[in-house]
């Protein structure tokens, strides 16, 4: 199954949150990565049918999912947000899910949606009792309860563990193996990469990139690294350092210290501890200035 | 599967949810105020026809009945919404009118257990000859209620303050304040059908055959645009 996103843009009042975006979402696992507030949720709840685009279509296998219900029969949803049934058990809240699919033998699928995610042992508790981690289990077994050919999950690995990070990362990584489409948000890269044979990169509205891991990763580190450095002598030191072919540029500042710009960080981290030896210049500060996720991913959308 | 108007399984949830939180409580206290009130002007006045009617009137169908309803519909649709857990309702196939319509039936039980037989107990404490008439109007009062404050649930995230003051200006203030209230006033339409049954005059000049379909309208036509809202229901993340 296939959700084709199309030339899609959404703006709340004046406030644009997708701006004209073009995407699919094939078999296998995609992640979906993109700093907090790129858009990630905004393009989930339209995948999902929760939201119509301003302007563009987003369809399942060509059917508009916005405002046709009869889409949730091949569609799991795994929202962000926390907010379950509290007064429920886990059971009945999977079980009602399972009902509310107008599946043949609901009480079956909810033990093994329940199974699948390993909360057999928890299932008879109220919700309200459980932890952010079994949250987000029994959610993802609420949207596994009728074994949906897409499976949507908003940031599903907040809150868990390491443990149950890498066992829902084996589940997805399975699903997708059946030929499934999962597609997950995230705003880590790490966990994307792990996991995700596909990735769609989000910032600021727009899709900035797109390809396997490897392409991304490239992208993010083929690219200069600034640093501004506080030595013993910043002259020597700012000389010495371009010298190198790892080093870009350098400028002293007004303020004391230099500003850097290192095009090979490979390299460049290996020579300037050895430089600073050879010269006899004291290193007190090496920051990088740039290295947030935000300014790697604005260094991806700059034209 | 085939299609269905009632899911028995958002009913289960929905009478869950109701007695899962605090509103549930206040359930049962407005009915044993009303009660307690009726034997107390029984005890004081006897069957006293301006002592029935003060309860039965003003108390039961203006504040007890809205009440009843604000806080049983209140309840079943605005915390969902709110905290985004209706989400696992929305996302089924089912029509949202179906859901709409099984939260109503939830709604709908509670007003006929917390308004509907307790006005009858009151009026049979207080004035045996009005109790068919007033559960009747306390009925048919409640539903139309329900489903004007579903309406408001799915329109706004205020929906019992909203609620509130509407019963409080419109239905309070205005409605004693200015006569042609009556023409667009639940509580003055329920009243019509009470008195139309007991033999009582509680409002003037407000015909049934208006009074019936009004109540009418307001029931399925407050059902229905409440679903169709639910139909392009938006669900954002935190951003």
């Amino acid at each position: 199954m296939e959700i084709r996103i199309d030339h899609v843009s959404r703006w709340y009042r004046n406030v644009v949150a997708i701006n004209d975006v073009t995407m699919t979402i094939g078999p296998g696992v995609t992640g979906l990565l993109g700093p907090n507030g790129a858009g990630k949720s905004t393009l989930i709840a339209m995948m999902s049918g929760f939201l119509a685009p301003s302007t563009g279509t987003v369809t399942l296998d060509g059917e508009p999912l916005w405002r046709n219900e009869q889409v949730y029969r091949k569609v799991g949803l795994v929202p962000e947000r926390e907010a379950l049934f509290d007064y429920l058990t886990g059971r009945q809240f999977v079980l009602a899910n399972a009902e509310l699919h107008g599946l043949p033998d609901p009480g079956a699928a909810a033990q093994r949606a329940i199974a699948l995610i390993e909360m057999t042992d928890a299932q008879d508790r109220e919700i309200a009792t459980y932890s952010k981690g079994m949250r987000q289990r029994i959610k993802m077994a609420s949207a596994l309860v009728h074994d949906p050919g897409v499976l949507l999950l908003d940031e599903p690995f907040n809150g868990m563990d390491p443990r149950q990070r890498i066992h829902l990362m084996e589940l997805l990584r399975t699903m997708g193996a059946d030929g499934r489409t999962v597609l997950f948000s995230s705003h880590i890269l790490e966990e994307v990469e792990q996991v995700a044979r596909q990735i769609e990169v989000v910032v600021a509205g727009r899709h900035a990139a797109s390809g396997d891991f490897g392409a991304i990763r490239r992208l993010m580190t083929d690219r200069p690294n600034r640093f501004v450095l506080r030595t013993g002598n910043d002259r020597l030191m700012a000389s010495a350092l371009l010298a190198d072919p790892s080093v870009r540029g350098a400028r002293l500042r007004s303020e004391g210290g230099i500003e850097l710009e290192a095009s090979d960080f490979g390299r460049f981290s290996e020579v300037l501890p050895r430089l600073a030896r050879e010269h006899g210049v004291r290193l007190h500060e090496v920051t990088p200035t740039d290295e947030s996720l935000e300014s790697v991913f604005s260094y991806l959308v700059a034209p | 599967m085939r299609p269905q108007t009632i899911s028995r399984t958002i009913v289960r949830l929905g009478a869950q949810s109701i007695f899962g939180r605090w509103r549930g409580a206040l359930l049962f206290v407005l009915p044993v105020v009303l009660i307690g009130l009726s034997i107390l002007v029984r005890g004081l006045i006897g069957h006293e026809e301006m002592g029935a009617r003060h309860a039965l009137d003003g108390l039961g169908l203006t504040v007890i009945v809205p009440l009843v309803a604000l806080l049983a519909t209140s309840g079943l649709l605005a915390p969902e919404i709110d905290d985004g857990s209706i989400s696992y309702l929305l996302a089924k196939p089912i029509s949202r009118h179906t859901i709409v319509a099984s939260k109503l039936v939830v709604a709908a039980g509670c007003v006929l257990a917390f308004a509907a037989v307790p006005v009858l107990i009151a009026a049979l404490i207080l004035r045996p000859s009005y109790a068919l008439g007033f559960a009747l109007g306390a009925l048919l009062g409640g539903l139309a209620y329900c489903s004007l404050f579903a309406f408001l649930s799915v329109l706004t995230r205020h929906a019992v303050v909203v609620g509130l003051i509407y019963l409080l200006v419109w239905e309070g203030l205005l409605g004693g304040l200015l006569d042609g209230v009556r023409w667009l006033s639940v509580t003055r339409w329920s009243a019509a059908v009470v008195q139309e049954i007991a033999d009582i005059s509680l409002v003037d000049d407000l015909p049934l055959w208006y009074a019936v379909p009004a109540l009418a309208v307001v029931v399925v036509g407050g059902a229905w645009v409440t679903g169709r809202r639910l139909r392009g229901f938006n669900l954002t993340g935190d951003e």
